[in-house]
């Protein structure tokens, strides 16, 4: 019962804030709305028992990536934006594409018979996660590392003022 | 009632709808990176939604929402130093007012 009640309240906070983030005129206002979503998302987790996942979920991208997209929204123009249109052209037609696909996506989730597994979760997630990254996924984890240096490297080049 | 997988699996579907959404009305540059931000999240709750309910024994869902969580840090760090750069370059962020190939 308690469960069922923090998933409502959870999913709740995550869905009513992702409106204010895709609707809002206010550049800003999307922007620190993002937050809510991410920390609702994280408390989405936590009733899955991924708690390690979390963790890093409010370090990564409630933390620095709002903060880098409020960074870039102050060093561009318009400020909040309140004085441009921020909607193109598709507006009805981007809602219908979006409610459709959400309409298909529900019909087949809900008719869809999932395999069920027995067994359950290891109590704490991080050492086994640990364990993982550097037994069975460490060819994952070396080429993330790769990705991460190259990506660095490229936003600096790619942002970096002209001479 | 208990909580299930196709619960999380409907929250999911609408969050990366509302994503989609923002993705294709959006003007600003920085506002279509959010949207992709918010279906990047619907993903991960996807498969760690799947790595309880139907892999319980093995991790691979969580070690595989990391990897995209890393990933999505990278890409928003590109994507918004191309967003600084177009910005220099041509004094707009407005995705449809970017229009030329060579300056």
């Amino acid at each position: 019962m308690g469960e069922l009640a923090a998933f409502i309240i959870l999913s709740v906070i995550t869905l009513a804030s992702a409106v204010v983030v895709v609707t809002s005129g206010n550049i800003v206002r999307s922007a620190l709305s993002l937050v809510p979503t991410f920390l609702g998302i994280t408390g989405l987790y936590i009733l899955l028992q991924a708690e390690f996942v979390a963790g890093i979920q409010v370090l990564i991208y409630a933390g620095a990536i709002t903060v880098l997209i409020l960074f870039v929204i102050m060093l561009t123009e318009g400020g909040t934006g309140l004085r441009t249109r921020q909607v193109n052209e598709q507006v009805p037609l981007g809602m219908l594409a979006a409610a459709v696909l959400a309409l298909i996506l529900i019909a087949v989730f809900s008719g869809t018979e999932w395999p069920k597994a027995s067994g359950s979760l290891p109590q704490y997630t991080a050492a086994p996660i640990g364990e993982a990254f550097l037994t069975s996924a460490v060819l994952i984890f070396e080429i993330t590392s790769l990705v991460l240096l190259v990506s660095l490297m490229g936003a600096i080049i790619i942002a970096r003022r002209e001479r | 009632m208990q909580v299930g997988l196709t619960h999380f699996l409907i929250v999911s579907a609408l969050l990366f709808c509302l994503g989609l959404y923002a993705v294709l009305t959006r003007r600003n540059a920085v506002a279509i990176l959010m949207g992709i931000e918010l279906m990047l999240n619907a993903a991960n709750v996807n498969l760690i939604a799947f790595n309880k309910f139907t892999a319980p024994g093995a991790l691979n869902g969580q070690v595989f929402a990391l990897v995209v969580i890393t990933l999505a840090a990278c890409e928003a760090g590109v994507g918004l130093a191309l967003v600084m750069a177009a910005y220099r370059n041509l004094e707009t962020i407005h995705v449809d007012e970017i229009n030329v190939m060579k300056w």
